[in-house]
């Protein structure tokens, strides 16, 4: 990463955990976990209360639909990692590959139900353009979505728009595909926490 | 709590943190950073990237920063205040749209 404190600034305890991390899984510790570990008590405890709940809080919202707003919002705004991150956590979450890539492809011909498609649409919109109008909304709500599930979704497009800023201002590296595969199960398991 | 309240108070107490704990840069800094704005150009630079366009953010302004004399400690602040930042403007908007948009309880 860009900063020196973030490769080596950790106390040896949590450097012992890195190290016994990745004996066990085989792969190094991510940068995106790097980073909350780093003095968390500025950003990294309350980011990862945060994220963990606008991914796996209660909502009507199924795990994957939330991964898949990750995805999405970070492919909007190019951040390579955050894309290889929650692209192969919706895929393994939806258990559907082809679906995952079909709305990061193009998200208007996408095999997806009209409430989540106009729910991405929206997200995408304020992501680009950093703002919405009501009628925006109005479009979302007609389409068969709560006021509920839109809050629970702004969540996860705040969570993601912060993250993906993070990932590429430090420069978190890009994993391989298998680092982005163990990545995926561990934050099924696990979550953000 | 509610979980929607849950989201919402979870994200203020982050913003709370970042701009108003005591930590290494100043709270006006902090500030600055969080709004993308009133910053010295050395910081500009590199805030700016980060609230706006972060795949462009490079070593060299880093490198800048750096120089004007702000440390590493320092600049693991200011970035995270300026993503936090941009990012907690997006979610006003998001929710002042879902409020004007339901405001006399026709949806949702």
């Amino acid at each position: 990463m860009r900063l020196d404190i973030l490769n080596r600034g950790y106390r040896p305890s949590v450097k012992l955990l890195f190290a016994l991390i990745r004996l066990f899984s085989g792969h190094p510790v991510p940068d995106a976990a790097k980073l909350v570990f780093y003095r968390p008590d500025f950003y990294g405890a309350l980011a990862k209360e945060f994220t963990h709940e606008a991914m796996r809080g209660t909502s009507d919202w199924s795990v994957g639909d939330r991964e898949l707003m990750a995805a999405y919002v970070s492919k909007l705004n190019e951040s390579a990692f955050c894309i290889g991150a929650h692209t192969a956590t919706a895929r393994r979450a939806y258990q559907d590959g082809p679906m995952v890539a079909a709305v990061l492809a193009d998200l208007e011909s996408a095999p997806v139900a009209e409430p989540l498609r106009a729910t991405l649409r929206m997200l995408g919109r304020l992501t680009t353009e950093g703002k919405l109008s009501s009628e925006d909304m109005r479009e979302v709500l007609s389409a068969g979505v709560t006021r509920q599930q839109v809050e629970d979704a702004l969540a996860v497009c705040v969570a993601f728009n912060t993250t993906d800023r993070l990932a590429d201002a430090f420069g978190f590296e890009v994993l391989s595909p298998e680092g982005f595969e163990a990545g995926a199960k561990y934050l099924l398991k696990r979550g953000y926490r | 709590m509610p979980d929607e309240d849950k989201k919402r108070a979870l994200h203020r107490a982050l913003v709370d943190r970042v701009l108003n704990g005591e930590n290494r840069a100043s709270a006006q800094h902090r500030a600055r950073a969080f709004r993308n704005e009133g910053l010295s150009p050395a910081l500009d630079a590199l805030i700016g990237k980060v609230a706006t366009r972060p795949t462009q953010v490079t070593e060299a302004d880093f490198a800048a920063a750096k120089a004007s004399g702000f440390s590493e400690d320092q600049l693991f602040e200011l970035v995270i205040c300026a993503a936090v930042g941009q990012s907690a403007r997006l979610y006003e908007a998001g929710l002042a749209a879902l409020a004007e948009a339901t405001v006399n309880g026709e949806a949702g």
